[in-house]
Protein backbone atom coordinates (compact mmCIF):
# COMPACT_ATOMS: atom_id res chain seq x y z
CA UNK A 1 0.00 0.00 0.00
CA UNK A 2 3.06 2.15 0.64
CA UNK A 3 4.16 1.98 -3.05
CA UNK A 4 0.70 2.70 -3.82
CA UNK A 5 0.58 5.46 -2.20
CA UNK A 6 4.15 6.54 -3.95
CA UNK A 7 2.73 5.61 -7.28
CA UNK A 8 0.13 7.86 -6.97
CA UNK A 9 1.54 10.67 -5.22
CA UNK A 10 4.50 10.77 -8.21
CA UNK A 11 2.30 10.47 -10.61
CA UNK A 12 -0.81 12.01 -10.11
CA UNK A 13 -0.50 16.00 -10.79
CA UNK A 14 -1.94 17.59 -7.30
CA UNK A 15 -2.25 14.52 -5.37
CA UNK A 16 0.27 15.94 -2.87
CA UNK A 17 -2.35 18.92 -2.19
CA UNK A 18 -5.22 16.67 -1.11
CA UNK A 19 -6.79 16.56 2.65
CA UNK A 20 -4.14 14.25 4.25
CA UNK A 21 -6.59 11.92 5.30
CA UNK A 22 -8.46 11.86 1.63
CA UNK A 23 -4.37 10.44 0.24
CA UNK A 24 -4.28 7.60 2.92
CA UNK A 25 -7.87 6.80 2.09
CA UNK A 26 -7.68 6.58 -1.84
CA UNK A 27 -4.99 3.84 -1.27
CA UNK A 28 -7.07 1.81 1.04
CA UNK A 29 -10.15 1.51 -1.06
CA UNK A 30 -8.16 0.48 -4.24
CA UNK A 31 -6.04 -1.85 -2.07
CA UNK A 32 -9.81 -3.15 -0.96
CA UNK A 33 -10.52 -3.49 -4.40
CA UNK A 34 -7.91 -5.21 -5.36
CA UNK A 35 -8.76 -8.11 -3.12
CA UNK A 36 -12.43 -8.44 -3.57
CA UNK A 37 -11.99 -8.66 -7.25
CA UNK A 38 -9.33 -11.53 -6.09
CA UNK A 39 -12.13 -13.13 -4.16
CA UNK A 40 -14.76 -12.74 -6.62
CA UNK A 41 -12.76 -14.04 -9.22
CA UNK A 42 -10.25 -16.38 -8.17
CA UNK A 43 -13.53 -19.14 -6.80
CA UNK A 44 -14.67 -18.86 -10.32
CA UNK A 45 -11.79 -20.09 -11.67
CA UNK A 46 -11.06 -22.55 -8.81
CA UNK A 47 -14.67 -24.06 -8.72
CA UNK A 48 -14.58 -24.58 -12.30
CA UNK A 49 -11.03 -25.91 -12.02
CA UNK A 50 -12.10 -28.70 -9.19
CA UNK A 51 -14.59 -29.55 -10.99
CA UNK A 52 -12.88 -30.29 -14.37
CA UNK A 53 -9.76 -31.97 -11.87
CA UNK A 54 -12.05 -33.66 -10.50
CA UNK A 55 -13.49 -35.54 -13.33
CA UNK A 56 -10.67 -35.89 -15.13
CA UNK A 57 -9.29 -37.94 -11.95
CA UNK A 58 -12.23 -39.69 -12.57
CA UNK A 59 -12.30 -40.28 -16.31
CA UNK A 60 -14.81 -38.49 -16.91
CA UNK A 61 -14.64 -35.26 -18.65
CA UNK A 62 -16.84 -32.92 -16.49
CA UNK A 63 -18.60 -29.67 -17.51
CA UNK A 64 -18.43 -29.21 -21.12
CA UNK A 65 -21.81 -27.47 -22.36
CA UNK A 66 -22.21 -24.27 -20.74
CA UNK A 67 -20.34 -21.19 -23.06
CA UNK A 68 -19.06 -23.70 -25.59
CA UNK A 69 -15.44 -24.06 -25.21
CA UNK A 70 -14.61 -26.95 -22.80
CA UNK A 71 -17.97 -25.45 -20.59
CA UNK A 72 -15.53 -22.39 -19.14
CA UNK A 73 -18.93 -20.59 -18.17
CA UNK A 74 -20.20 -23.22 -15.89
CA UNK A 75 -19.01 -21.35 -12.19
CA UNK A 76 -20.19 -17.76 -13.96
CA UNK A 77 -24.04 -19.42 -14.64
CA UNK A 78 -23.60 -21.38 -11.05
CA UNK A 79 -23.12 -18.29 -9.53
CA UNK A 80 -25.45 -16.00 -10.93
CA UNK A 81 -28.17 -18.32 -10.13
CA UNK A 82 -27.11 -19.25 -6.64
CA UNK A 83 -28.05 -14.42 -6.72
CA UNK A 84 -31.48 -14.86 -8.34
CA UNK A 85 -32.21 -18.02 -5.52
CA UNK A 86 -34.81 -17.19 -3.10
CA UNK A 87 -33.29 -16.28 0.15
CA UNK A 88 -34.67 -18.91 3.21
CA UNK A 89 -34.10 -18.10 6.66
CA UNK A 90 -35.74 -21.50 8.36
CA UNK A 91 -38.97 -19.80 10.91
CA UNK A 92 -37.29 -21.41 13.60
CA UNK A 93 -34.42 -20.12 13.29
CA UNK A 94 -32.22 -17.30 14.99
CA UNK A 95 -32.41 -14.82 12.32
CA UNK A 96 -29.80 -12.04 13.75
CA UNK A 97 -27.18 -14.86 14.37
CA UNK A 98 -28.70 -16.64 10.96
CA UNK A 99 -27.84 -13.72 8.71
CA UNK A 100 -24.53 -12.70 10.61
CA UNK A 101 -22.92 -15.85 10.33
CA UNK A 102 -21.80 -16.40 6.51
CA UNK A 103 -20.42 -12.35 6.73
CA UNK A 104 -18.12 -13.32 10.51
CA UNK A 105 -16.87 -16.06 8.69
CA UNK A 106 -16.22 -13.98 5.33
CA UNK A 107 -14.60 -11.53 7.00
CA UNK A 108 -11.82 -13.89 8.59
CA UNK A 109 -11.29 -14.96 5.37
CA UNK A 110 -11.05 -12.12 3.45
CA UNK A 111 -9.34 -9.90 6.42
CA UNK A 112 -6.24 -12.67 5.69
CA UNK A 113 -5.34 -11.22 2.13
CA UNK A 114 -3.84 -8.41 4.13
CA UNK A 115 -0.24 -9.89 4.48
CA UNK A 116 -0.28 -12.04 1.81
CA UNK A 117 3.05 -10.73 -0.36
CA UNK A 118 2.42 -11.08 -3.48
CA UNK A 119 5.41 -9.55 -4.95
CA UNK A 120 8.63 -7.31 -3.32
CA UNK A 121 5.87 -4.20 -3.18
CA UNK A 122 2.78 -5.71 -3.86
CA UNK A 123 1.40 -6.32 -0.55
CA UNK A 124 -1.41 -4.51 1.21
CA UNK A 125 0.29 -3.62 4.05
CA UNK A 126 3.34 -5.38 5.56
CA UNK A 127 2.53 -5.87 9.11
CA UNK A 128 5.48 -6.47 11.32
CA UNK A 129 3.29 -9.07 12.73
CA UNK A 130 1.83 -10.96 9.77
CA UNK A 131 2.36 -14.24 10.24
CA UNK A 132 0.77 -14.48 13.29
CA UNK A 133 -2.00 -11.95 12.38
CA UNK A 134 -3.26 -14.69 9.73
CA UNK A 135 -3.18 -16.91 12.63
CA UNK A 136 -5.39 -14.72 14.84
CA UNK A 137 -7.91 -13.50 12.43
CA UNK A 138 -8.43 -16.76 11.25
CA UNK A 139 -10.24 -17.79 14.30
CA UNK A 140 -13.07 -15.61 13.11
CA UNK A 141 -14.13 -18.22 10.72
CA UNK A 142 -14.50 -20.61 13.87
CA UNK A 143 -16.56 -18.54 15.54
CA UNK A 144 -18.79 -17.71 12.19
CA UNK A 145 -19.03 -21.14 11.73
CA UNK A 146 -20.29 -22.41 15.13
CA UNK A 147 -22.79 -19.14 14.50
CA UNK A 148 -24.30 -20.22 11.74
CA UNK A 149 -24.44 -24.07 13.02
CA UNK A 150 -26.12 -22.91 16.17
CA UNK A 151 -28.32 -20.19 14.20
CA UNK A 152 -29.56 -22.66 11.94
CA UNK A 153 -31.58 -24.49 14.40
CA UNK A 154 -30.76 -27.56 12.60
CA UNK A 155 -29.35 -30.80 14.53
CA UNK A 156 -27.00 -31.41 11.44
CA UNK A 157 -25.46 -28.09 11.07
CA UNK A 158 -25.26 -27.87 15.07
CA UNK A 159 -23.17 -31.05 14.58
CA UNK A 160 -21.13 -29.71 11.65
CA UNK A 161 -20.52 -26.82 13.50
CA UNK A 162 -19.21 -28.04 16.23
CA UNK A 163 -16.95 -30.36 14.49
CA UNK A 164 -15.80 -28.11 12.39
CA UNK A 165 -14.58 -25.80 15.74
CA UNK A 166 -13.10 -28.49 17.20
CA UNK A 167 -10.90 -30.11 14.85
CA UNK A 168 -9.55 -26.55 13.49
CA UNK A 169 -9.33 -25.44 16.80
CA UNK A 170 -6.74 -29.09 17.31
CA UNK A 171 -5.00 -28.43 13.89
CA UNK A 172 -3.87 -25.04 14.77
CA UNK A 173 -1.58 -25.66 17.30
CA UNK A 174 0.51 -28.00 14.70
CA UNK A 175 0.02 -25.26 11.83
CA UNK A 176 1.47 -22.38 14.59
CA UNK A 177 4.36 -24.99 15.19
CA UNK A 178 4.68 -25.82 12.13
CA UNK A 179 5.33 -22.00 11.03
CA UNK A 180 7.48 -21.00 14.06
CA UNK A 181 9.88 -23.26 12.85
CA UNK A 182 10.27 -21.06 9.73
CA UNK A 183 10.00 -17.85 12.14
CA UNK A 184 13.24 -18.82 14.54
CA UNK A 185 15.83 -19.06 11.60
CA UNK A 186 14.42 -15.79 9.73
CA UNK A 187 13.77 -13.85 13.20
CA UNK A 188 11.07 -11.67 11.99
CA UNK A 189 7.20 -12.60 11.42
CA UNK A 190 6.81 -10.34 8.67
CA UNK A 191 5.65 -12.13 5.60
CA UNK A 192 7.99 -9.88 3.35
CA UNK A 193 11.13 -10.51 5.48
CA UNK A 194 10.35 -14.02 5.48
CA UNK A 195 10.26 -14.33 2.18
CA UNK A 196 13.63 -11.85 1.67
CA UNK A 197 15.27 -14.64 3.71
CA UNK A 198 14.77 -17.22 1.05
CA UNK A 199 16.58 -14.86 -1.47
CA UNK A 200 19.47 -16.89 -3.59
CA UNK A 201 21.43 -19.81 -2.85
CA UNK A 202 21.33 -22.79 -5.16
CA UNK A 203 19.98 -22.18 -8.78
CA UNK A 204 18.30 -19.43 -6.46
CA UNK A 205 15.81 -22.18 -5.41
CA UNK A 206 18.54 -23.12 -2.64
CA UNK A 207 17.50 -20.78 0.08
CA UNK A 208 13.84 -21.84 0.09
CA UNK A 209 12.51 -23.67 3.28
CA UNK A 210 11.41 -26.41 1.98
CA UNK A 211 14.82 -27.55 0.66
CA UNK A 212 16.08 -27.57 4.27
CA UNK A 213 15.98 -30.49 6.22
CA UNK A 214 14.10 -29.50 9.33
CA UNK A 215 11.66 -26.98 7.82
CA UNK A 216 11.02 -29.79 4.55
CA UNK A 217 9.22 -31.95 7.46
CA UNK A 218 7.44 -28.36 9.02
CA UNK A 219 6.19 -28.21 5.53
CA UNK A 220 4.68 -31.23 5.86
CA UNK A 221 3.31 -30.95 8.87
CA UNK A 222 2.08 -27.44 7.71
CA UNK A 223 0.03 -28.49 4.61
CA UNK A 224 -1.58 -31.15 6.44
CA UNK A 225 -2.91 -28.85 8.95
CA UNK A 226 -4.09 -26.57 6.86
CA UNK A 227 -6.00 -29.11 5.14
CA UNK A 228 -8.09 -29.85 8.25
CA UNK A 229 -8.14 -26.04 9.09
CA UNK A 230 -9.58 -25.18 5.16
CA UNK A 231 -11.97 -28.89 5.93
CA UNK A 232 -10.81 -30.64 2.62
CA UNK A 233 -11.05 -33.99 2.51
CA UNK A 234 -9.57 -36.18 4.10
CA UNK A 235 -10.48 -33.84 6.76
CA UNK A 236 -13.26 -33.02 5.70
CA UNK A 237 -16.42 -34.64 8.85
CA UNK A 238 -17.57 -31.31 9.33
CA UNK A 239 -19.73 -31.46 5.99
CA UNK A 240 -19.21 -35.45 5.60
CA UNK A 241 -22.20 -35.78 3.26
CA UNK A 242 -23.07 -39.36 4.22
CA UNK A 243 -24.03 -38.30 7.73
CA UNK A 244 -24.37 -34.63 8.22
CA UNK A 245 -26.27 -33.37 4.70
CA UNK A 246 -24.24 -30.46 4.58
CA UNK A 247 -22.59 -29.67 7.72
CA UNK A 248 -22.95 -26.33 9.21
CA UNK A 249 -24.29 -24.65 6.00
CA UNK A 250 -27.63 -27.28 5.50
CA UNK A 251 -29.74 -24.43 6.11
CA UNK A 252 -28.03 -21.89 4.18
CA UNK A 253 -29.17 -21.36 0.63
CA UNK A 254 -28.69 -18.80 -2.52
CA UNK A 255 -26.34 -15.46 -1.77
CA UNK A 256 -25.58 -17.05 1.82
CA UNK A 257 -24.91 -19.86 1.05
CA UNK A 258 -22.40 -18.15 -1.74
CA UNK A 259 -21.18 -16.34 0.73
CA UNK A 260 -20.15 -20.13 2.58
CA UNK A 261 -18.78 -20.96 -0.65
CA UNK A 262 -16.27 -18.09 -1.17
CA UNK A 263 -14.49 -18.16 2.24
CA UNK A 264 -14.12 -21.53 1.80
CA UNK A 265 -12.62 -20.82 -1.22
CA UNK A 266 -10.48 -18.04 -0.34
CA UNK A 267 -9.47 -19.65 2.52
CA UNK A 268 -8.11 -22.90 0.64
CA UNK A 269 -5.96 -19.84 -1.72
CA UNK A 270 -4.91 -18.11 1.64
CA UNK A 271 -3.62 -21.59 3.49
CA UNK A 272 -1.73 -22.28 -0.03
CA UNK A 273 -0.44 -19.07 -0.51
CA UNK A 274 0.86 -18.73 3.55
CA UNK A 275 2.94 -22.01 2.62
CA UNK A 276 4.05 -20.61 -0.37
CA UNK A 277 5.51 -17.80 1.32
CA UNK A 278 6.68 -19.85 4.42
CA UNK A 279 8.09 -22.72 2.31
CA UNK A 280 8.43 -22.45 -1.16
CA UNK A 281 10.18 -18.93 -0.97
CA UNK A 282 7.42 -16.61 -1.97
CA UNK A 283 7.66 -14.34 -4.91
CA UNK A 284 11.39 -15.57 -5.52
CA UNK A 285 11.93 -17.62 -8.75
CA UNK A 286 15.04 -18.18 -10.59
CA UNK A 287 13.46 -17.32 -13.81
CA UNK A 288 10.90 -14.56 -13.03
CA UNK A 289 10.05 -13.52 -9.99
CA UNK A 290 7.39 -11.22 -8.18
CA UNK A 291 3.30 -11.80 -8.61
CA UNK A 292 3.19 -14.36 -11.13
CA UNK A 293 5.91 -16.78 -9.40
CA UNK A 294 3.63 -15.99 -6.02
CA UNK A 295 0.54 -17.26 -7.84
CA UNK A 296 1.95 -20.14 -9.62
CA UNK A 297 3.21 -21.69 -6.57
CA UNK A 298 0.22 -20.51 -4.15
CA UNK A 299 -2.04 -22.51 -7.37
CA UNK A 300 0.06 -25.24 -7.34
CA UNK A 301 -1.15 -25.95 -3.64
CA UNK A 302 -4.23 -25.61 -4.17
CA UNK A 303 -4.27 -28.13 -6.97
CA UNK A 304 -3.01 -30.45 -4.80
CA UNK A 305 -5.91 -30.20 -2.04
CA UNK A 306 -8.00 -31.15 -5.03
CA UNK A 307 -5.43 -34.04 -5.79
CA UNK A 308 -5.86 -35.04 -2.40
CA UNK A 309 -9.64 -34.64 -2.57
CA UNK A 310 -10.77 -36.72 -4.92
CA UNK A 311 -7.95 -39.61 -4.39
CA UNK A 312 -8.06 -39.85 -0.61
CA UNK A 313 -11.45 -41.44 1.68
CA UNK A 314 -12.58 -39.31 4.44
CA UNK A 315 -11.24 -40.07 7.89
CA UNK A 316 -13.11 -40.84 11.05
CA UNK A 317 -13.63 -38.67 14.18
CA UNK A 318 -11.31 -40.57 16.13
CA UNK A 319 -8.78 -40.61 13.88
CA UNK A 320 -8.92 -36.93 12.69
CA UNK A 321 -8.21 -36.60 16.26
CA UNK A 322 -5.13 -39.13 16.77
CA UNK A 323 -3.85 -37.48 13.82
CA UNK A 324 -3.78 -34.29 15.27
CA UNK A 325 -3.02 -35.13 18.76
CA UNK A 326 -0.86 -37.94 18.87
CA UNK A 327 1.01 -37.73 15.12
CA UNK A 328 1.07 -34.04 14.09
CA UNK A 329 1.49 -32.07 17.22
CA UNK A 330 4.59 -34.23 19.10
CA UNK A 331 6.47 -34.01 15.58
CA UNK A 332 5.84 -30.50 15.74
CA UNK A 333 6.99 -30.20 18.63
CA UNK A 334 10.23 -31.77 18.18
CA UNK A 335 10.19 -29.26 15.10
CA UNK A 336 10.52 -26.30 16.40
CA UNK A 337 13.41 -27.84 19.37
CA UNK A 338 15.15 -29.14 16.45
CA UNK A 339 15.18 -25.37 14.86
CA UNK A 340 15.86 -23.77 18.09
CA UNK A 341 19.22 -25.78 18.47
CA UNK A 342 20.07 -24.77 14.89
CA UNK A 343 19.44 -21.37 15.27
CA UNK A 344 21.88 -21.22 18.68
CA UNK A 345 24.19 -22.99 17.18
CA UNK B 1 -11.66 16.36 15.55
CA UNK B 2 -8.78 14.04 13.51
CA UNK B 3 -9.57 11.12 12.04
CA UNK B 4 -7.90 8.97 14.73
CA UNK B 5 -9.90 10.72 16.98
CA UNK B 6 -13.21 9.19 15.24
CA UNK B 7 -12.32 5.68 14.83
CA UNK B 8 -11.39 5.70 18.34
CA UNK B 9 -14.80 6.65 19.15
CA UNK B 10 -16.62 4.19 16.73
CA UNK B 11 -14.34 1.40 18.13
CA UNK B 12 -15.49 2.88 21.84
CA UNK B 13 -18.84 2.82 20.94
CA UNK B 14 -18.99 -0.92 19.40
CA UNK B 15 -16.96 -2.17 22.29
CA UNK B 16 -18.87 -0.76 24.74
CA UNK B 17 -22.52 -1.42 23.32
CA UNK B 18 -21.09 -5.09 22.89
CA UNK B 19 -19.65 -5.04 26.52
CA UNK B 20 -23.49 -4.11 27.53
CA UNK B 21 -25.55 -6.82 25.72
CA UNK B 22 -22.62 -9.50 27.50
CA UNK B 23 -24.29 -8.31 30.76
CA UNK B 24 -27.49 -7.42 29.82
CA UNK B 25 -28.96 -10.02 27.30
CA UNK B 26 -31.49 -12.32 28.68
CA UNK B 27 -29.98 -15.42 26.73
CA UNK B 28 -26.57 -16.85 27.57
CA UNK B 29 -25.98 -17.31 23.58
CA UNK B 30 -26.06 -13.55 22.72
CA UNK B 31 -24.25 -12.69 25.31
CA UNK B 32 -21.29 -15.21 24.13
CA UNK B 33 -21.25 -14.03 20.60
CA UNK B 34 -21.46 -10.54 21.67
CA UNK B 35 -18.48 -11.30 23.68
CA UNK B 36 -16.22 -11.49 20.00
CA UNK B 37 -16.79 -7.94 19.01
CA UNK B 38 -15.69 -6.86 22.55
CA UNK B 39 -12.53 -8.75 22.04
CA UNK B 40 -12.16 -7.04 18.75
CA UNK B 41 -12.76 -3.48 19.96
CA UNK B 42 -10.05 -4.16 22.79
CA UNK B 43 -7.77 -5.41 19.91
CA UNK B 44 -8.29 -2.30 17.98
CA UNK B 45 -7.22 -0.06 20.88
CA UNK B 46 -4.42 -1.73 21.52
CA UNK B 47 -3.39 -1.50 17.94
CA UNK B 48 -4.22 2.16 18.20
CA UNK B 49 -1.88 2.43 21.01
CA UNK B 50 1.09 0.81 18.60
CA UNK B 51 1.22 -2.74 20.55
CA UNK B 52 0.85 -4.73 17.45
CA UNK B 53 1.82 -7.89 19.04
CA UNK B 54 -0.76 -7.49 21.44
CA UNK B 55 -3.12 -6.86 19.69
CA UNK B 56 -2.57 -10.45 17.29
CA UNK B 57 -2.49 -12.18 21.36
CA UNK B 58 -5.18 -10.89 22.06
CA UNK B 59 -7.31 -12.21 19.28
CA UNK B 60 -6.09 -15.23 18.75
CA UNK B 61 -6.32 -16.23 22.68
CA UNK B 62 -9.72 -14.59 23.70
CA UNK B 63 -11.11 -15.19 19.97
CA UNK B 64 -9.03 -18.26 19.05
CA UNK B 65 -9.35 -20.09 22.59
CA UNK B 66 -11.55 -18.72 25.17
CA UNK B 67 -14.61 -17.41 23.26
CA UNK B 68 -14.83 -20.81 21.24
CA UNK B 69 -14.58 -23.07 24.80
CA UNK B 70 -17.18 -20.49 26.16
CA UNK B 71 -19.11 -20.97 23.39
CA UNK B 72 -19.14 -25.08 23.66
CA UNK B 73 -19.49 -24.24 27.40
CA UNK B 74 -23.17 -22.48 26.79
CA UNK B 75 -24.46 -24.91 24.03
CA UNK B 76 -24.16 -27.68 26.76
CA UNK B 77 -26.09 -25.45 29.04
CA UNK B 78 -29.48 -26.57 29.66
CA UNK B 79 -31.51 -23.19 29.19
CA UNK B 80 -30.33 -20.55 26.95
CA UNK B 81 -33.11 -18.25 26.06
CA UNK B 82 -35.38 -15.92 28.50
CA UNK B 83 -32.75 -16.63 31.16
CA UNK B 84 -33.25 -14.59 34.93
CA UNK B 85 -30.03 -14.15 35.47
CA UNK B 86 -30.61 -12.58 38.96
CA UNK B 87 -29.26 -13.87 42.09
CA UNK B 88 -32.18 -15.06 44.68
CA UNK B 89 -30.83 -12.08 47.09
CA UNK B 90 -30.55 -8.58 45.13
CA UNK B 91 -28.79 -5.94 46.77
CA UNK B 92 -29.47 -2.73 44.83
CA UNK B 93 -27.89 -0.25 47.46
CA UNK B 94 -24.75 -2.26 48.10
CA UNK B 95 -24.40 -3.22 44.39
CA UNK B 96 -24.74 0.44 43.11
CA UNK B 97 -22.47 1.79 46.12
CA UNK B 98 -19.43 -0.89 44.89
CA UNK B 99 -19.54 -0.20 41.49
CA UNK B 100 -19.90 3.48 42.26
CA UNK B 101 -16.38 3.26 44.57
CA UNK B 102 -14.76 1.17 41.58
CA UNK B 103 -15.64 3.69 39.46
CA UNK B 104 -14.48 6.44 41.09
CA UNK B 105 -11.13 5.04 41.73
CA UNK B 106 -10.55 3.88 38.23
CA UNK B 107 -11.40 7.44 36.83
CA UNK B 108 -9.42 9.23 39.28
CA UNK B 109 -6.20 6.15 38.58
CA UNK B 110 -6.81 7.40 35.19
CA UNK B 111 -6.99 10.87 35.40
CA UNK B 112 -4.38 11.67 38.10
CA UNK B 113 -1.48 9.47 36.60
CA UNK B 114 1.23 11.13 35.44
CA UNK B 115 1.07 9.01 31.76
CA UNK B 116 5.20 9.08 30.16
CA UNK B 117 3.79 9.82 27.18
CA UNK B 118 5.67 8.56 24.25
CA UNK B 119 5.67 10.89 21.08
CA UNK B 120 6.37 8.29 18.08
CA UNK B 121 4.59 5.25 18.10
CA UNK B 122 7.26 2.18 19.35
CA UNK B 123 8.28 0.49 15.58
CA UNK B 124 7.92 -3.40 16.50
CA UNK B 125 6.93 -4.58 19.85
CA UNK B 126 7.81 -8.26 19.11
CA UNK B 127 10.87 -8.29 19.37
CA UNK B 128 11.23 -6.28 23.02
CA UNK B 129 8.35 -8.37 24.06
CA UNK B 130 10.07 -11.32 23.47
CA UNK B 131 13.45 -10.19 24.74
CA UNK B 132 12.06 -9.10 28.25
CA UNK B 133 10.37 -12.74 28.29
CA UNK B 134 13.71 -14.18 27.93
CA UNK B 135 15.86 -12.32 29.93
CA UNK B 136 14.28 -9.90 32.69
CA UNK B 137 11.11 -11.76 33.24
CA UNK B 138 12.32 -15.17 32.74
CA UNK B 139 11.30 -16.51 36.07
CA UNK B 140 7.69 -14.85 36.23
CA UNK B 141 7.54 -16.33 32.49
CA UNK B 142 8.29 -19.77 33.85
CA UNK B 143 6.09 -19.55 37.27
CA UNK B 144 3.29 -19.07 34.71
CA UNK B 145 3.56 -21.78 31.96
CA UNK B 146 4.09 -24.08 34.83
CA UNK B 147 1.14 -23.07 36.36
CA UNK B 148 -0.41 -23.57 32.99
CA UNK B 149 0.93 -26.32 33.00
CA UNK B 150 -0.70 -28.04 36.46
CA UNK B 151 -4.09 -27.02 35.52
CA UNK B 152 -3.54 -29.38 31.93
CA UNK B 153 -2.89 -32.33 34.13
CA UNK B 154 -5.69 -31.18 36.80
CA UNK B 155 -8.06 -30.95 33.50
CA UNK B 156 -6.71 -34.40 32.36
CA UNK B 157 -6.95 -35.85 35.95
CA UNK B 158 -10.63 -35.06 36.18
CA UNK B 159 -11.78 -36.10 32.92
CA UNK B 160 -10.11 -39.75 32.95
CA UNK B 161 -11.99 -42.45 33.37
CA UNK B 162 -11.50 -44.36 36.70
CA UNK B 163 -10.27 -47.44 35.96
CA UNK B 164 -11.96 -49.69 38.99
CA UNK B 165 -15.70 -47.86 38.36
Amino acid sequence: MEALLKLLSDNVAGYGSLASPLQYLLPMVLASLCCIALVALFPIVAVYAERKVAAHMQDRLGPMRVGGWHGWAQTIADGIKLLLKEDIIPSEADRVLFKLAPLVVFAGGFASLVVLPFGASVIVSDLNIGVLYVVAISSLGVVGIIMAGWASNNKYALFGGMRAAAQIVSYEIPAVMAILTVVIPVGSLSTQEIVRAQEGGWLGIGNWFIFKPVTAVAFLVYYLASLAEVNRTPFDIPEAESELVAGYHTEYSGMRFAFFMLAEYVNMFVVSAIGATLFLGGWNSPVFGGPVAFMLKSVALVFVQFWLRWTLPRLRVDQLMYVSWKVLLPASFVLVILAGALAVR
Amino acid sequence: MSVFDIVFCIVALVTIGSAAIVVLSRSLIYSAFALLFTFFGVAIVYVMLGADFLAATQVLVYVGGILILLLFGVMLTHRLYNLNLKTETFQLIPGLLIALAVFTSLALAATQTHWKRVEKPVAATTETIGKLFMEEYLLPFEIASILLLVALIGAAMLVRRRSDA
